[in-house]
């Protein structure tokens, strides 16, 4: 009876905690559980759908068909393309690139953009220099740098996760620059400083932890931004290779047959809206939590 | 004023500079030589020396920039590798239709996103507020090109009320000209609309709380003068700025949405010269959006006295 006991008290009052969190922040509940089952969908898109290569010509774009849904080896789920390839295959694979580009810019941008931020806020001189550059980089539209980027180069995932994190750094830069020019005003940074701190120790002991809040609520836009960016590009064959299945490479393929096979365009298209809708809600229910500066003035 | 003028231009040029200088620096030190892209897959390495020599592009770089800054000063931004024509005539030819979405979509997104920002302040809390406040949640979240098949989809082929793609020059008539640009404008004004409501129902939020509304108010000013007249002219500024900042947000859309609708603008210039390598267009494309950028930018600054008699320069 005791041990029963001790098993069951805790176990509501998590749940009762969870309930609670889940009504004060309906957006982080809902925006992370919808991407929570996107990352699912990522990794275990080989063993929940089939080869998004296979090209059938018998089979061209056929309609979306929910009979025997989940029959092996169903390849109209989603309904096929002009190639009688598998449209719910290509979306499930599509997933893994978006949201390994979306991740990947949000860390990088993020992890660069602190660095220089938090040397322009400390260091005057560095400031003058670094925030000119930073207004340049901001002034060129994001989406022709990563054009002119990708168009040189040749393209590829890697130059694509450059192409958009480079115009997202000066974001990141003003932001954490904004939270150290303010936090160095206080007295206990002038405290740090006359027990004789070095630089070092006051920014990364002192200085570093105001900007996480703020960071992690930037974070989460940039990764829904990199995500449409990329979709962008690949739409407009500036992007990933044309021959790997991602949402904006299916719907610049299929864009010829819209007026025939409309489910060719709108499966890759509602899934990239739901994952950007999705990180974009969770990103409005952390803001309301880790910044409330920032969630008043929105 | 003028004065003032003057001296904000002066200080838009060292950004600008720093621009053609990122940009001249992205295309010659990005992997990829040029001279070997404009000669094909075929050259020799001779012939690739040679279009290096008439470049000059054996020269050292500062000696590059510098022929290169100087041209551009004098509107000379290159030669298009494909159409073998200078890149400032190809997109003077292509301005037109970009200019007309542009101005289509500023007008759909400013008013309408004005007027559901003030709706949602002055219902703050109601099922109205927060139907606007998800409709910029949606806004946000919807790919330009996704939005723009849709409404082709739903207007111009199922309900054949709207053309499907492409454009008219205005001087062939007002009518087919708008028809052509009324899709384009709402798929390419959709974020820009969330963006501008959002910061108008904060502001308008932050100012129905001043105590002269309330003054007003009291002596029996009506509602629509209150919203219009009191509180939406002081809460001018904010908007103002968010309207010059969300101008990046309608440059990369409008190279997306001149390939969904077709639209033969600047925004295809571009797209065409992915494919060709022609970066003399790129170049010459992203130098122009920068400078418009900049000066729409300096022009929400200035516009600041329009709105604000305080603010004085």
């Amino acid at each position: 009876m005791a041990t029963a006991a001790t098993v069951v008290t805790p176990l509501i009052s998590t749940r009762g905690g969870f309930v609670r969190f889940a009504r004060r922040n309906p957006t982080i509940v809902i925006g992370g559980a919808m991407l929570l089952v996107m990352v699912f969908v990522a990794v275990f898109a080989p063993w929940i759908s089939g080869d998004p290569f296979t090209v059938s010509p018998v089979d061209r774009l056929k309609p979306p068909s929910f009979a025997d849904f989940f029959a092996a080896g169903k390849i109209d789920r989603f309904g096929t393309d002009n190639l009688g390839r598998d449209i719910y295959a290509r979306t499930v694979h599509g997933t893994r690139i978006s949201l390994v580009v979306g991740i990947t810019v949000s860390i990088l941008a993020t992890l660069i953009g602190l660095a220089i931020g938090l040397a322009a806020g400390y260091f005057r001189v560095v400031d003058a220099i670094v925030m000119r550059v930073m207004d340049a980089l901001m002034a060129i539209p994001s989406i022709l740098l990563a054009i002119a980027l990708v168009a040189l180069t040749g393209g590829g995932i890697a130059i694509v996760i450059v192409a958009i994190t480079v115009p997202d750094i000066p974001r990141v830069v003003r932001l954490v620059r904004s939270v150290v020019l303010t936090v160095r005003e206080r007295p206990y940074i002038d405290a740090a400083i006359s027990v004789g701190s070095p630089s070092q120790k006051i920014i990364l002991r002192h200085i570093l932890p105001s900007t996480v809040g703020p960071l992690i609520v930037q974070a989460t836009y940039l990764c829904a931004s990199a995500i449409l960016v990329e979709a962008g590009l690949s739409f407009l064959g500036a992007g990933v290779p044309p021959e790997i299945p991602t949402w904006g490479n299916m719907i610049a393929q299929s864009r010829l047959f819209l007026a025939r096979a409309p489910w060719t365009i709108f499966a890759p298209g509602a899934c990239l809206a739901l994952v950007v809708l999705s990180i974009n809600l969770l990103g409005d229910g952390l803001r309301d939590r880790l910044d409330p500066r920032l969630a008043r003035r929105m | 004023m003028i004065a003032y003028i003057i001296r904000r231009l002066i200080a838009t040029i060292p950004v600008m500079l720093l621009v053609a200088v990122i940009v001249f620096l992205l295309v010659h030190l990005a992997p990829g030589d040029p001279a070997s892209v404009i000669a094909g897959d075929n050259a020799t390495s001779d012939q690739i020396a040679a279009i290096r020599a008439t470049l000059g592009l054996d020269r050292p770089l500062w000696e590059q920039f510098a022929i290169w800054i100087w041209r551009v000063l004098q509107g000379d931004l290159g030669q298009s590798l494909f159409w073998n024509r200078g890149v400032a005539e190809l997109i003077l030819q292509r301005a037109e239709p970009t200019i007309s979405l542009a101005i289509t979509t500023l007008i759909f997104a400013v008013t309408i996103a004005i007027g559901l920002g003030v709706l949602a302040a002055w219902k703050a809390g109601s099922g109205i507020d927060r139907s606007v406040m998800g409709l910029a949640v949606a806004g946000f979240s919807l790919p330009v090109f996704v939005v723009g098949y849709l409404l082709v989809y739903l207007f111009a082929i199922e309900l054949r009320w709207l053309p499907v793609q492409g454009y008219r020059p205005i001087a062939e008539g007002f009518w087919p000209w708008l028809e052509r640009l009324i899709l384009p404008s709402i798929a390419l004004g959709l974020a820009y609309l969330a963006l501008i409501a959002r910061i108008t129902r904060t502001t308008m939020l932050e100012i129905l709380a001043e105590d002269y509304i309330r003054t007003a108010q009291a002596k029996g000013v009506a509602t629509r003068p209150m919203l219009f007249k009191h509180a939406l002219k002081n809460a001018a500024v904010p908007i103002v700025t968010v309207v010059g900042i969300g101008v990046a947000l309608l440059i990369s859309g409008v190279v997306i949405t001149e390939t969904v609708f077709n639209i033969p603008g600047v925004g295809r210039l571009v797209v065409d010269a992915i494919t060709r390598r022609d970066y003399p267009i790129i170049q010459g494309v992203m130098l122009v959006f920068s400078a418009i950028y900049v000066l729409v930018n300096l022009a929400v600054d200035l516009s600041y006295t329009l709105f604000d008699p305080r603010v004085r320069y």
